[in-house]
């Protein structure tokens, strides 16, 4: 495994701290204040997309599952799971935001009207048991088979979770004030997708950075191990004769 | 609701992004540790294959 | 494959009915719960939405018992191996495991649904009976294969016990929301449900998802 997590690393981490500067400067210098909810609607152009992110990590995540249980490489595990880690981090950040942007909306910390964020808090309730799941199975191999069967099912679930949850809410709390994208103003648009691409690109950053820590980590095991094992050989051939 | 006052609403607008900053600072302290961690890894290795 | 699933199915219902470990421990457990509920809730009766959350989570709770003793036949006597090496199609397998969690959860139905009309429901039950029906069978499925599926990943872990609920419970959410849904105009004085149609939709979508991925995905599992 040569390292083909590194090589592009500072491009990316380059292109998403300018993605981040130009969205961050449409934010507060370029998209007009809301109509309705004044400044307080700023905070959407970092839950949203925060959101967007996560969700699309866990069920990419799931894509790279199946590629391991199909091919057997434990390159796609390592994806996998450092992209469910990373969602989690950032799932972390949406529930904050979230409930922040509740309280300054509605007054109180937790809106159960908000299907994206009720369903989010599902989905990050699911993949938190992905970590004892996964350091509960002493196999390695068998490690990585079912973190893998976890993301995949979890991955499907994603989908199913937020038609639910968004058919239950419809039910008893008409959709008042989410604007998931689709009834904005063209400044508004142009920033939040503006902000959603600069999250995707900090969010492969990410990923790419834990890989290439995580394998270079590994990889100075393994060579410790060999040049332990040399070391003894050598120390018993010298004993021998 | 009617829109909070640009003062009171400032504050949630700043703990937000706050919030979003925080986050990452907290994952490069990690990174941090880890690449520390790697560091002295290395240092080990190196110092194990000078001994031959 | 079909006879290789209902062979394991008949040892599995063959145990079941000499020990007694699953479905009888499922309805009691249903009971003490409903029991729990009269005096938290503080009420002698509910209906319409109290009642249909009530039922629903009692059924769900319940149902994570059945899906913790789901392998233990085959972990007890170390027979896990056994049946692998057999050359048994490990979907048979998923296909014997999750009809016997749906048979346990019929059997706790058939007791506890009358049970919570005795005890706590307010209106009728005569008048919606085949609606009530469908969305229980439909339930089940979805709780079978999603509660197969999870059993089977918790098989090797060593904190089994808490790792079922905490994965099987954020996945049968939309479940909840479906079934508790769809009751809860039978539970308002047997009014013709309007929207039984959506939620019976949700659940057969949520059915067919689940036990597709089950059976694509099982035959990782329980390899050696």
């Amino acid at each position: 495994m040569a390292g083909p997590h590194g090589r592009n690393l500072r491009w990316w981490a380059l292109g998403s701290a300018a993605l981040m500067a130009a969205a961050l400067s449409l934010v507060f210098f370029y998209a007009p204040n809301d109509a309705d909810q004044g400044f307080i609607q700023k905070i959407f152009y970092v839950h949203v997309p925060m959101a967007i992110v996560a969700l699309g990590g866990f069920v990419a995540a799931g894509v790279m599952a199946i590629k391991h249980l199909r091919t057997g490489d434990r390159v796609w595990d390592l994806r996998s799971y450092v992209t469910i880690h990373i969602s989690i981090i950032l799932g972390v950040g949406v529930l904050i935001t979230g409930s922040i942007w509740a309280r300054a909306s509605w007054g109180k910390w937790w809106v159960w009207e908000e299907p994206v964020l009720v369903s989010f808090l599902i989905v990050f309730l699911l993949y938190c048991v992905y970590y004892p799941l996964r350091f509960s199975i002493e196999d390695p191999g068998r490690q990585g088979r079912y973190s893998s069967v976890f993301a995949v099912v979890a991955g499907a679930f994603v989908p199913l979770n937020f038609m639910a949850v968004r058919l239950a809410e419809s039910y008893t709390h008409p959709r008042v004030l989410s604007q998931t994208g689709g009834s904005l103003p063209g400044e508004q648009r142009l920033t939040f997708i503006v902000a959603i691409v600069a999250m995707t690109a900090l969010f492969v950053t990410l990923v790419k950075l834990e890989i290439t820590a995580k394998s270079a980590a590994m990889r100075i095991k393994r060579l410790r191990a060999r040049m332990e094992r040399a070391a003894e050989e050598r120390e018993s051939a010298l004993v021998a004769g | 609701m009617p829109a909070l006052p640009l003062d009171e609403a400032g504050r949630y607008v700043a703990g937000a992004y706050g919030v979003f900053v925080t986050l990452i600072l907290v994952y490069v302290a990690i990174m941090g540790a880890k690449l520390q961690r790697i560091d002295n890894d290395l240092a080990e290795l190196e110092r194990l294959a000078g001994e031959d | 494959m079909i006879r290789a699933a209902l062979a394991i199915l008949r040892k599995d219902l063959r145990l079941e009915l000499r020990t007694g470990e699953s479905a009888p421990a499922m309805v009691l457990f249903s009971l003490i719960v409903f029991v729990l509920f009269h005096f938290g809730l503080d009420r002698d009766t509910l209906e319409g939405d109290l009642a249909s959350g009530v039922l629903w989570v009692t059924i769900l709770l319940a149902a994570v018992l059945g899906v913790n003793r789901l392998f233990a036949s085959e972990r007890e006597g170390a027979a896990i191996d056994g049946v692998l090496m057999a050359p048994i199609d490990r979907t048979a397998f998923f296909l014997a495991k999750a009809a016997a969690l749906f048979l346990y959860l019929v059997a706790l139905e058939l007791v506890a649904l009358p049970a919570f009309a005795f005890l706590l429901l307010s209106p009728s039950l005569t008048g919606a009976l085949p609606e009530l029906l469908a969305i229980v069978l439909l339930a089940d499925i979805g709780l079978a294969a999603v509660g197969a599926l999870v059993a089977a990943l918790a098989v090797e872990t060593r904190t089994r016990e808490l790792i079922v609920p905490l994965m099987l419970l954020p996945l049968l959410v939309p479940v909840v929301i479906a079934a508790a849904a769809a009751t809860e105009p039978l539970f308002s004085g047997s009014q013709a449900p309007d929207d039984l149609g959506t939620w019976l939709g949700v659940l057969s979508l949520y059915d067919s998802v689940f036990v597709l991925v089950s059976i694509a995905v099982f035959d990782f599992l329980l390899e050696d």
